[in-house]
């Protein structure tokens, strides 16, 4: 599927505000276009997937998929499992390495061998599995892999700065509205909604752009969940784009500002949280309904 | 635990009412959770309390024989034996590794060594030439198990076990089976029996190496990736930590602490030990188990395994001076690392299922 490769629209960041129609689309679509088609900020994506294909033997998990995150703004990723959306996520964050199609940062093509590359570029991920050390505490856990060392000569020998990384890490907590006491010796004395709440300010720490989340509230309660998704919309609001994989619909219906689906491996639909509902999502992740290309 | 340690915890265990991210466990369960990883905390200090207790029970049963500068020396002196194994078994261990083949790793460096320095004059370049040969012995060795187990994806029981057999072999291979006397008798002098201000050279090198190691674990960045391996290596992966190269690190120098034992042993005893050293592994983790590392990786220290080398050596040395038989060290020792074992399983169900 051809695609274009110019942002559609002119409405505001994340999502606010009227949308207004790009004239170009009024002239060469057919009466598809429209607010409905949760049409993207206009600027250029932070990030963005085209055309990309992933196959696994002979299966295809990614069918030629476009997919694009924007600053400020949480763009859901929803889809029936087996959709691609790991996939997708993997491939952007350097973790798998895509057969066909481009990845573009900042309108650039680039390419992320591994999830260090990705990190280079501002790319965090906040896994399922949460990829945190229980047994150690907070402060490790932020700082896993990216240890502070400490001035001077100690620090030339590889000594660590564990009190700066504990004050930093007090502080990234406070920043995200996260409670957990200083002086918590390991993560496993937390709750789970604590122990994302850690995941999450580990990858916001690190990430100047873009976060992707994997079913950040899939393991939690009800309250614990409210929590996060506050956590996830307070990223955004400082300049991130952030992407979340999630199958509640009525949670995505709140939290997003962008509702992408995918199905069989494809981008079926796109969605404005205004335009959005819980069955037309239903409907494009079931086949229902299948948006134009030149919607997309 | 006091009354004041259980409560300063109640106020960093985030009590759910002020928990922002969710509710957590029910206070009562908190509790009772907090209780159980403030114990493993203390774990270390628990083990020290039982090392003095065992010195000062000794001390009261026979205090002119025990408690005496010459007897701490060979206590000492019989602990440094097992040190720097355990110094490399506390990194392995604590990064969720393991090595078996330290006592053969010992046997090989020790003979390499010698039969290189037989029939060279008794001088410094053949006791460095010795000293060199020995750790290179021992860095192969360890180089070997750490490649294969962090290339080779190889089961690191597996694989040291099948170095263990090996490493003993080609050592007896080369010495013929018995032990080698090609030590330069200065070297024993030296090195091997020689004191500064009456405490043995050798305890100056293993307790001198000791505290480096025990240092670089807790305050480097070093440290902290053989902790974070340890306790969740994909995590460790994920953050970009170089995982098997830090692992093949870490066997390799624990081969190359085995070479440097060869060749304090070869120098205090002034031949090779072939058949002494069947059981260091075991002696190796059990002083670190019994130190708090734990067997899943990803905690303990240095100061633990230092006080778990002791605890034998203490009650090897305790018994024979109040005259109870030595087996009963045995006996004593394996219920001791029972409990020690048993108090992290505990511990690690908490961390497990919260």
């Amino acid at each position: 599927m051809k695609k274009r490769t110019e942002p559609l629209g002119s409405s505001g960041l994340s999502g606010q505000g009227p949308p207004q129609l790009d004239p170009r689309l009024v002239a060469t679509s057919s009466g598809h276009i429209g607010p409905s088609n949760g049409s993207p900020p206009a600027s250029t994506p932070v990030l963005e997937a085209r055309g990309v294909v992933k196959r696994y033997g002979h299966v295809e998990a990614m069918r030629g998929t476009d997919f694009a995150m924007y600053a400020g703004e949480v763009v859901a990723l929803v889809g029936d499992n087996g959709a691609g959306k790991s996939t997708l996520i993997k491939i952007l964050s350097g973790a798998l390495q895509p057969d066909a199609g481009e990845i573009l940062y900042e309108g650039r093509r680039v390419s992320m061998p591994t999830p260090i590359a990705a990190r280079r570029l501002g790319i965090e991920t906040v896994y399922q599995d949460l990829a945190l050390a229980n047994v150690l505490d907070p402060a490790a856990n932020l700082f896993m892999g990216r240890e502070l060392l400490r001035k001077g000569v100690l620090g030339k020998l590889g000594f660590t700065d564990k009190r700066e990384m504990r004050r930093q890490t007090a502080d990234a907590f406070e920043g995200l509205g996260i409670n957990i006491a200083a002086a918590t010796r390991s993560v496993a004395a937390l709750s789970g909604g604590q122990r994302q709440g850690v995941a999450v300010a580990r990858a916001v720490t690190w990430a100047s752009k873009v976060v992707f989340l994997d079913e950040p509230t899939a393991a939690l309660a009800a309250m614990q969940t409210a929590n996060v998704l506050e956590l996830v919309r307070r990223v955004a609001d400082n300049g991130l784009a952030v992407a979340l994989i999630s199958h509640d619909l009525p949670q995505v219906l709140e939290v997003a500002d962008r509702i992408e689906v995918l199905r069989l491996g494809r981008r079926v639909a796109r969605f404005s949280r205004a335009d959005a509902s819980a069955d037309a999502l239903l409907a494009a992740m079931t086949g229902a309904l299948v948006q134009k290309d030149e919607e997309l | 635990m006091s009354p004041a340690t259980a409560s300063s915890h109640e106020t960093s265990g985030a009590p759910p009412e002020r928990d922002a991210l969710g509710v957590g466990g029910t206070p009562r369960r908190a509790r009772a959770q907090s209780l159980v990883l403030r114990m493993s905390q203390y774990h270390t200090l628990a083990v020290a309390v039982v090392l003095v207790l065992l010195i000062v029970f000794f001390t009261i049963e026979n205090s002119s024989a025990f408690f005496t500068i010459s007897n701490f020396r060979n206590v000492s002196l019989d602990a440094s034996a097992t040190m720097l194994l355990a110094v490399g078994l506390t990194f392995l261990m604590i990064s969720g590794g393991i090595d078996l083949s330290v006592g053969s790793v010992v046997v090989f460096a020790s003979v390499v060594s010698a039969k290189a320095m037989e029939g060279l004059p008794d001088t410094l370049g053949t006791a460095l030439l010795g000293l060199l040969v020995a750790l290179a012995g021992g860095f192969a060795w360890g180089l070997v198990n750490g490649v294969l187990i962090a290339k080779g994806r190889l089961s690191p029981l597996i694989v040291t076990l099948g170095t263990l057999g090996a490493a003993e072999g080609l050592g007896n291979i080369i010495s013929g089976g018995a032990d080698l006397r090609t030590i330069p008798p200065s070297l024993t002098t030296g090195l091997g029996i020689g004191r500064f201000l009456g405490v043995p050279y050798l305890l100056y090198i293993t307790f001198g190496l000791t505290l480096i190691a025990g240092i670089v674990l807790a305050k480097t960045r070093f440290g902290a990736h053989t902790y974070a391996i340890g306790a969740n290596e994909e995590a460790a992966r994920r953050a970009g930590i170089r995982v098997d190269l830090h692992r093949i690190s870490l066997y390799t120098m624990t081969g190359l602490l085995a070479g440097l034992t060869a060749y304090l042993l070869n120098a205090y005893f002034g031949t090779t030990t072939i058949t002494g050293h069947s059981t260091d592994n075991l002696e190796a983790i059990t002083a670190v188990l019994l130190g708090g590392v734990s067997l899943y990786g990803g905690t303990g220290n240095m100061i633990g395994s230092v006080i778990g080398v002791f605890i034998p050596a203490v009650l090897l040395n305790g018994f024979t001076i109040i005259n109870v038989s030595s087996f009963w060290q045995e006996v004593a020792v394996g219920f001791v690392l029972i409990g020690a074992v048993g108090l992290d399983r505990i511990r690690r169900r908490h961390l497990e299922s919260p």
